[in-house]
């Protein structure tokens, strides 16, 4: 708009570079956006980005209510995303619990909900009708489901082994205590 | 499970300490739908994105609407159940970011960069209409001595004139 | 069969423009006018082949070729034809064959065009062309493919285009199904529309590009694009209504616009887009702002991209946005090489872009057609820091917000002021000059009228200050607006002797961008009529009814029915639908119908609102929820929107004076070239 300003004049270059610098900043923004849309920071194959697990109340694992993710390294990692406002999860709900009721005492397999999105009312309710022992943490303000994956659908289920990795993603509910069951067999 | 519920209960009780204004908690009236909605209205569930609360129809945004028809009859403001779903859930839930710290650009950033132009643009008038270009002009538009243009604007506009 | 003809087709439409590019460039630099006319052979071909591969899909979508992944995706056994039809742009993979055939439409017509006089740009504008459709067909060539079809290879379905080894062909029983949300007759032509607006600015940008390389930095450009960049603006314009209408009827939140982030990624081009088709008049009346015209032209087309590709990439997250796709760095990319070349061939030819004339007067058109401007600008800044300000937060504080309508609103509305403010003074000011006095005489009738009215509104109307503000200002554009019709017919009707009717059919059919200029700032006044309304006014209430119970909004009172709940096997919907009878004072006025659509295939919900519209308010009422005995009762939204029919009035208004305007007559190249202005040009105002 400054055209009579400088007239007969290019553009000088102290403009130049600005133009240059604004559109580079731009784009690197966007970049990352999409960067972070494409590759959450959970991926198949790949160490997972440690978080902080605080228990709901009356929920514990070997006896403590606050933890890493990190502090289970050495086991395998089942981390289960539900909400009670979600029906699919309804339906794997007692398949997780059993196979929690099989593997809790051999101390070598975790099972871990955690509850997206969800309010407290709704969450008791979900854990009290299904009888649900593992322990669950609820991830308000979905700082656990962005690391696993940015557009999150419930559920979603990772299978982390032994020495951190992700080794498996199931989207959707589970079909059986069997499903469970052969995907943990198959990462020892 | 037992543990569970002295944390709400105890939420609700250390709700109901601030309360300045119990609105239903006397009148035992149970909120209505309108209540609720305005209170909804102002606040995004985040599996609805970029719909408000009061018109989301999924499940996960009824149960929030039930959590807030719940704490209206418990005797919390609005300014409490609202600040319950920020703490609870992030700022996200807000329908625009919080007046503080790094959020403020979203305020400061789109009026500077318009006074900026607004400045810009005045400046630039102020050079452009300046008598100084008096020469310049006369240099630069032989035409001048046709007032005549093709344009049927100009040409109806004078029309106009002569009519007066 | 189908599927390989028509992937084959796009494969050689895709080489077609290709050659096309190379062509051109060799016939450009070479000044080779046979190798120019061959690229401009090739990219006319490009449309007929496309066409021929988008047949072939549209016809795999109405047979229920469900092996093939795309119409598996999008159309299931129950949908009737036309929907089938319309699924072609349902989907990822569809809709971007469809942008590409759009483009290689226009394309195609644009390389038909007489060239004699502007053969030096033809080769550059077939080659913004050729590298645009090149960018969309490399999408669909070779990432999102419509015709992939379903292989089972070792007891698994996998998605490929040609048959893996040892492959059979899968074919899904029946398909998923297009969402019911776009199963709405208005979402049959809302995204066509938006789609034909963005593509069609491909045609201003290409000659403004063409303009630059060549060094024919003259207002050529702009008058061989006159009629595209008016036309593109019909298209956006309509697409951005119908889109607003299709929320209103099937969204059921009693709204129109939500801000959300895919509707402000068609908006933003809107504004800019609408910025240059004012602004192109002081370059073409004065030789001013040359500059500022390229910057527009450039903004406009890299926000095109940009907000198509912000939406479709899942960087933003929207409810319109697709899933998440390969394409987003490969859009990412084009849209990187469109801004730096753009903005390197501006920097490049920016010292011949020199204004002719001087600016005289702070008051004249021009000046006021840059503040006209400088507020479209404002409200871009502030819907595109809106959309882009989640990203900036989780980048620098790794939290998440959300930017919803408060902040827009607030943000937009005194910009919006402005702009009709301005649409009140600037049809009253003159090119080149005018002063506070001029301006003052041709005003103060209409001021005072408008004035008037609001004190009259103030007494019996409302009292809420932003409604009065608003109001004063759409009178007093309606006012300035007549009076200037009426004032021009009139000289018109004393100097021709004709009747003040025929006067002003001819006065406007003389001058059709002005007048039709007029009507569209007259429609956008209806238009703001209803937003005011819906905006300050609405209402809302929500309740359970028992059968025959009654609940009161705003005067109306609706009284529960009955409620009946049945499948529709044939549709693949289930059905249910409340009779409420509504009363207003006491007196019956009919019943409404409120409804919930469910439809099995996609599992989802469509909420379609009752409403009874009249020019002074609509009753719009919301089925919520029902009990499973029906008697028993039902939970209802009633909201009650007034005025909001003045936005759809407005729309067609709007319509037909963009139409008016924008209608082919003769070629606007033909017209000859503006000849330098005197300096005391004559002002309306005296």
């Amino acid at each position: 708009m400054t055209e009579e300003l400088t007239k007969k004049r290019g553009v000088s270059v102290p403009v130049q570079i600005a133009i240059w610098v604004f559109l580079a900043g731009l784009l690197a923004l966007v970049g990352f956006g999409l960067n972070h849309a494409q590759n959450p920071m959970a991926q198949i194959g790949k160490s997972v980005p440690d978080f902080d697990l605080e228990y709901y109340p009356g929920y514990e694992y070997n006896g403590i209510e606050k933890m890493k993710l990190s502090d289970l390294r050495g086991k395998i990692v089942v981390i289960n995303i539900w909400a009670s406002w979600c029906k699919p999860c309804e339906q794997e709900a007692p398949d997780l619990e059993q196979a929690w009721q099989i593997y809790k005492d051999g101390g070598d397999v975790v099972i871990l909900g955690v509850d997206y999105v969800d309010t407290p009312k709704g969450a008791e309710g979900y854990l009290t009708k299904f009888d649900i022992t593992f322990p669950n943490a609820p991830d308000l303000k979905s700082n656990i489901s962005s690391i696993l994956n940015r557009q999150m659908g419930v559920p979603e289920t990772y299978f982390i082994d032994r020495t951190g990795i992700l080794r498996h993603v199931k989207v959707g509910p589970f079909a059986s205590v069997g499903e469970i069951q052969s995907i943990i067999s198959s990462m020892e | 499970m037992k543990k569970f519920l002295y944390v709400i209960a105890f939420l609700f009780l250390a709700g109901s300490v601030f309360i300045t204004s119990p609105a239903f908690a006397q009148g035992g009236t149970p909120p209505t739908d309108d209540e609720v909605n305005a209170i909804a209205r102002k606040l995004y569930c985040p599996v609805c994105e970029s719909t408000p609360l009061d018109v989301c129809p999924t499940e996960a945004c009824y149960e929030w609407r039930e959590l807030i028809r719940t704490m209206l009859a418990e005797g919390n403001t609005e300014d409490q159940i609202t600040q319950y779903f920020v703490d609870q859930y992030g700022a996200r839930v807000l329908s625009e970011p919080p007046k503080e710290g790094f959020f403020w650009l979203i305020y400061a950033l789109p009026p500077a960069v318009i006074l900026m132009g607004a400045v810009i643009l005045f400046r630039s008038l102020k050079e452009w209409t300046k008598p100084k270009a008096a020469a310049l002009v006369i240099g630069s538009e032989p035409a001048a001595a046709s007032p005549k243009t093709d344009d049927y604007l100009s040409r109806f506009e004078e029309e106009l004139k002569k009519q007066k | 069969m189908f599927a390989e003809f028509g992937y084959g087709i796009l494969v050689v439409s895709f080489i077609v423009a290709f050659y096309s590019l190379i062509a051109a460039v060799y016939g450009a630099l070479r000044k080779s006018a046979a190798m120019v006319e061959s690229s401009r052979r090739g990219m006319f071909l490009v449309f007929p082949l496309l066409s021929l591969s988008a047949a072939a899909l549209v016809y795999l979508l109405i047979t229920n070729h469900f092996e093939v992944a795309f119409v598996y995706e999008v159309t299931s056994r129950s949908m009737p034809t036309y929907l089938k039809v319309t699924a072609w742009w349902g989907g990822q993979a569809g809709s971007l064959l469809f942008w590409a055939w759009l483009l290689a439409a226009f394309t195609s017509a644009v390389t038909l065009r007489k060239w004699e006089r502007d053969i030096e740009f033809l080769p550059w504008v077939i080659v913004v062309n050729a590298v645009t459709i090149i960018f969309f067909l490399g999408m669909v060539v070779f990432y999102e493919n419509p015709f992939t079809r379903f292989w089972l290879v070792a007891g698994n379905v996998e998605p490929h285009m040609f048959a893996p080894l040892a492959a059979t062909l899968f074919t899904p029983q029946d398909g998923n199904g297009l969402n019911p949300l776009l199963r709405h007759p208005g979402m049959v032509i809302h995204p066509p529309m938006l789609y034909l607006g963005f593509v069609s600015y491909v045609i201003p940008y290409a000659f403004a590009m063409a303009a630059l390389i060549t060094g024919r930095t003259d207002d050529r450009w702009i008058r061989l694009t006159r009629r595209w960049s008016l036309w593109a603006w019909l298209f956006l314009s309509f697409g951005l209504v119908l889109g607003g209408r299709w929320a209103y009827d099937v969204l059921g939140w009693g709204g129109y616009w939500g801000w959300d982030p895919v509707e402000i990624a068609a908006f933003m081009p809107w504004l800019t887009g609408t910025a240059f088709l004012h602004s192109v008049m002081i370059q073409e009346k004065r030789g001013l702002f040359k500059h500022w015209n390229m910057i527009l032209v450039i903004l406009t087309y890299a926000l095109v991209v940009f907000g198509t590709f912000l939406t479709r990439s899942g960087v933003l997250s929207s409810v319109h946005a697709f899933a998440n796709s390969p394409i987003g760095p490969f859009f990412m990319g084009y849209t990187a090489l469109t801004l730096f070349v753009s903005i390197a061939l501006l920097i490049w030819r920016w010292p011949l872009l020199h204004g002719e004339t001087e600016m005289k007067s702070m008051l004249s058109r021009e000046a006021l057609f840059l503040l006209n401007n400088l507020l479209f600008m404002s409200v871009l800044i502030v819907s595109f820091w809106g959309v882009i300000f989640p990203l900036v937060s989780e980048l620098f504080t790794g939290q998440k917000v959300t930017v919803g309508p408060p902040f827009y609103e607030r943000a937009t509305a005194p910009l919006f002021a402005g702009l009709m403010l301005l649409m009140g003074i600037a049809p009253l000011s003159a090119w080149g000059h005018s002063t506070i006095k001029t301006l003052g005489r041709a005003m103060w009738k209409s001021a005072l009228a408008a004035a008037i009215l609001t004190v009259v509104l103030f007494f019996t109307y409302t009292q809420n200050y932003i409604a009065l503000i608003g109001f004063f200002l759409i009178a007093l554009v309606l006012f300035v607006t007549f009076q200037e019709f009426g004032r021009a017919a009139r000289a018109r009707q004393r100097a021709q002797g004709e009747n003040f009717f025929t006067a002003l059919a001819r006065l406007m059919g003389r001058n059709r961008r002005r007048y039709g200029g007029y009507i569209i700032h007259i429609s956008m006044m209806l238009m703001a009529i209803g937003i005011l309304g819906i905006e300050i006014f609405q209402k809302e209430t929500q309740g359970s009814l028992a059968q025959g119970e009654q609940m009161e909004l705003a005067g109306y009172t609706i009284e529960y029915r009955e409620l009946a709940s049945w499948p529709d096997e044939g549709k693949g919907v289930n059905f249910t639908r409340a009779v409420v009878d509504v009363y207003e004072d006491g007196i019956y006025l009919g019943e409404l119908t409120p409804r919930i659509d469910y439809y099995f295939d996609s599992q989802q919900n469509m909420t379609i609102p009752g409403n009874r519209s009249t020019l002074k308010d609509d009753l719009y009422v919301l089925l919520v929820d029902w009990q499973p005995v029906s008697s028993m009762g039902a939970t209802f939204k009633v909201f009650v929107n007034p005025l909001v029919n003045w936005l759809w009035i407005g729309s067609l208004l709007f319509l037909a004076g963009i139409i008016f305007t924008a209608w082919p007559d003769h070629d606007p190249a033909e017209e000859p070239l503006r000849a330098p202005q005197s300096t005391n040009q004559p002002s309306a105002a005296d």
